[in-house]
């Protein structure tokens, strides 16, 4: 067991590496993790469960540049998308097994908890709130709150926000949208349903700054050619979790695992590089992940 | 003839020369905004060819993958206007029938479900449809939601377009077939409603209209409908003008053939009953399905 | 229950967004929707093209396209401003064409004759539509312009999302998302909101129904 364990571990990371040096513009669809096809797990735990039923249904943003983003071919990219692979492919589910279920931001928990996904990857930040209602694998990235602005403003951080009156752009029922309530009033927050639209509300002037997790502005900054820059001071931490059942310790232990054998054997780093790594500098190292309860 | 000429006189050669100049002028005003709006959009480079050609280019290697997108979601608007409307037009009559022959002691119950139902925004009841029902076990597709959402307010509509259909028919109808012996559901069921569906046809076309386009408002749900998917190829295109417009044309053309589809209907139906006006106006937007969103 | 009361002034600021979101929309409406029914039974051709392109596009479009043109196509052409604004100037958009063709079908529901009677005295094409036949068109218009206006208030419920914010349904959505509330308590006081000014509405219309019907 442990033996052949190592023997998938060092293919895949000879696979990862013998991809990764044919350079990072393949598209990443074509690079999918290889799928433990013997994998097996204890009676009546959930990996037992979707190993057996050989799919799984991943609820993911559809609408997240970098992390998960429906492309025009209608299969969702991004890191999110590339850790859920990981995962399923541990579970011996390969990648065109996966259920896609776009799960917008305030539907995460009821989705989870009516049992209409079986995780959920989609720059999900963990927190207390939350943790009442799901439990959380991970982390496996932390990401941080800040701010997009054009490229000769001079808000240098959340503070210089009130008095340049500026007014800041983020999404509907998100974190960054409740914690910028801090730093500015609230008539001076717009708020959308994603971000590209305050990325052209940026653009037009009609707001000053464009406020949620850095990764995030990255790629926005990354598609505006130069016209928008990041103000770069984080000021929360915002650690990207995988959503679960609540209290499913054993399956939550799985990920756990997965995650560290992925950032063992290179893949996580590869998923990485793929998608969210082509505009962000560089690679993250897995966070410390969390006990799991 | 039509009842513009009746405001004014046939011109004279002097009024022939003032709306000739009244012409000139307010043509050369619309031109003017027309190049106005034309020169700011080019100035942001809104004519650029890489906004344009995935969409209208067939050359284009995206061409494709949009257009199956669009065609997808086209589907699904379809589907979800269609189910809608059937549902609406069996759960509307119904209605209409146990309002007219309700006991008195239940009728409140019923007038005050459809005056409930009339006075919820469509949006509020597709949400409300998605995230309060499946705390009740009812766990469904999007699609569902979204059906039963815009059910619950075009069946109110469409009970009070039975109603007016059944008002509409000659009293010696329902006296004769009294008289005849039929009991009150036969009256109804047999002599009445079958008259009344042909005159309310118009009105139940020009509502589909209505549901139609209220089938956009599926984006509150993640339903992916013609708006949300444009939303959709947005983010990988960024050109939401260009997108935007295009659905805007496909929503105005079919609901454009379907309006006049619906006048010709009436006219059809007015032509072979010679008996005075027996059909409820498509156009008439007294009709109560005064646009939804 | 709890939520509602404990979120009582949220509730009421959202109410009062609505309120003031209709105010505006409705006065614009109806002014633009009576202009556009004058453009389309006006001599002057373009006119008559521009009304009835209007009413096609405006009738036809979700209302959610149009308000995406608003607060994303007007900043593009150069004209800023708040997005309370690009959302009332989109529902006046939407709703204009609804009002155009209760108008004019109230004019076509005005007798030949008293527009004949208003030309044999003299009166011009704008004088005989403005003193003869609007003011008897708006008497029978009053019902289906009343309908218009409750669809309207409803219709509001979508502003809220293209930046706008604040109104009963995005309170609705703040304290469901963000706050993580119970969904049916919070949506239940948002209905309410609703329903506090629609079925009032509705009945002030029917009393009005009755009031101004004209027995022809």
């Amino acid at each position: 067991m442990r033996l052949r364990g190592l023997m998938v571990g060092t293919v895949t990371a000879a696979l990862a590496l013998s991809l990764a040096a044919c350079g990072g513009s393949s598209d990443s669809g074509s690079g999918n993790p290889s799928v433990d096809a013997k994998a097996s797990f204890e009676a009546g735990t959930t990996m037992a469960t979707l190993s057996q039923a050989g799919k799984i249904r991943v609820g993911t943003k559809f609408d997240q540049p970098l992390f998960g983003l429906k492309g025009l071919d209608g299969k969702p990219t991004g890191f999110d998308v590339e850790v859920a692979k990981l995962v399923a492919a541990k579970l011996g589910i390969s990648a065109d097994k996966i259920e896609w279920v776009e799960s917008q931001s305030k539907f995460r928990e009821e989705y989870i908890e009516q049992g209409k996904v079986d995780l959920v990857v989609a720059t999900y930040t963990i927190n207390d709130k939350r943790k009442e209602r799901v439990s959380f694998a991970g982390p496996y990235y932390e990401a941080g709150q800040d701010l997009m602005v054009k490229k000769d403003s001079t808000v240098d951080g959340p503070e210089a926000l009130k008095a340049a009156g500026a007014k800041v752009c983020s999404v509907t029922g998100s974190t960054p949208a409740e914690k910028i309530k801090e730093y500015v009033d609230q008539s001076n927050i717009v708020l959308f349903d994603v971000y590209s639209k305050c990325a052209d509300a940026l653009r037009t002037g009609q707001v000053q700054a464009v406020t949620t997790d850095n990764v995030i502005l990255l790629g926005l900054v990354d598609a505006s050619k130069g016209d928008f820059k990041l103000v770069g001071k984080p000021f929360t931490k915002e650690p990207y979790g995988i959503g679960i059942k609540k209290g499913d310790t054993k399956f939550c232990q799985f990920v756990n695992d997965t995650l560290k054998a992925a950032a063992a054997d290179g893949a996580y780093e590869k998923a990485w590089k793929d998608t969210a790594g082509k505009v962000a500098p560089n690679t993250p190292k897995l966070p410390e992940t969390a006990t799991c309860s | 003839m039509s009842t513009t000429s009746v405001l004014f006189d046939a011109p004279g050669p002097r009024s022939k020369r003032r709306v000739l100049i009244g012409s000139v002028i307010a043509g050369l005003l619309l031109l003017g905004v027309l190049v106005l709006v034309g020169l700011r959009l080019d100035a942001q480079h809104q004519f650029d060819v890489e906004k344009w050609a995935p969409l209208f280019d067939p050359s284009d290697e995206q061409f494709p993958l949009v257009w199956q997108r669009i065609g997808e979601a086209l589907g699904n608007t379809l589907v979800a206007a269609a189910l809608a409307m059937v549902f609406s037009l069996v759960i509307g009559t119904l209605l209409a029938v146990t309002r007219v022959t309700a006991a008195r002691w239940y009728r409140w119950a019923v007038v005050g479900l459809v005056e409930l139902l009339r006075g919820v925004p469509v949006v509020i009841a597709i949400f409300f449809a998605s995230r309060v029902l499946p705390q009740f076990g009812l766990d469904l597709e999007p699609l569902w939601f979204l059906v039963i959402g815009l059910t619950a307010y075009n069946s109110v509509i469409i009970a009070e377009i039975v109603r007016a259909g059944i008002d509409s028919l000659p009293k010696g109808q329902r006296e004769a077939a009294e008289s005849l012996g039929l009991r009150r559901g036969q009256v109804l069921s047999l002599v009445l409603l079958p008259q009344a569906f042909r005159v309310m046809l118009p009105a139940v076309i020009s509502q589909l209209v209505v549901v139609l386009k209220d089938t956009s408002l599926g984006f509150v749900i993640s339903y992916e409908e013609l708006v949300r998917v444009a939303g959709q190829i947005v983010q990988v295109l960024s050109n939401p003008i260009q997108v935007y417009l295009l659905i805007a044309v496909i929503f105005t053309l079919i609901n454009y053939t379907l309006s006049r589809f619906a006048i010709w209907v009436e006219r059809r139906l007015s032509q072979g009953k010679k008996s005075a006006t027996a059909t409820l106006s498509a156009t008439d937007p007294a009709g109560a399905g005064t646009g939804g969103g | 229950m709890n939520v509602i009361i404990d979120n009582f002034p949220l509730y009421v600021s959202g109410f009062l967004q609505t309120l003031r979101i209709c105010a505006f929309a409705a006065l614009g409406s109806l002014v633009l929707g009576t202009v556009i029914a004058g453009f389309r039974v006006s001599p002057v051709p373009p006119l008559r093209w521009v009304g009835t392109a209007w009413v096609t596009v405006f009738r036809n479009c979700p209302l959610t396209v149009v308000l995406f043109f608003c607060a994303f196509g007007l900043p593009e052409i150069g004209v800023n401003g708040a997005y309370f604004w690009f959302g009332v100037t989109g529902l006046i958009l939407y709703t204009s064409a609804f009002v155009c063709e209760a108008v004019r079908s109230g004019i076509n529901s005005v007798p030949a004759g008293q527009a004949e009677a208003a030309r044999a005295v003299g009166l011009t094409f704008s004088q005989s539509l403005t003193s003869v036949v609007l003011p008897q068109a708006l008497r029978t218009v009053v019902p289906p312009l009343g309908s218009v206006i409750i669809a309207m208030i409803k219709n509001s419920a979508i502003v809220g999302a293209f930046g706008v914010g604040g109104d009963l349904f995005a309170v609705g959505d703040t304290l469901t998302s963000s706050r993580g509330e119970a969904v049916l308590p919070v949506l239940i006081g948002v209905v309410l909101g609703y329903l506090v000014i629609t079925i009032p509405g509705g009945l002030l219309l029917g009393l009005l129904e009755r009031k101004v019907a004209i027995a022809r």
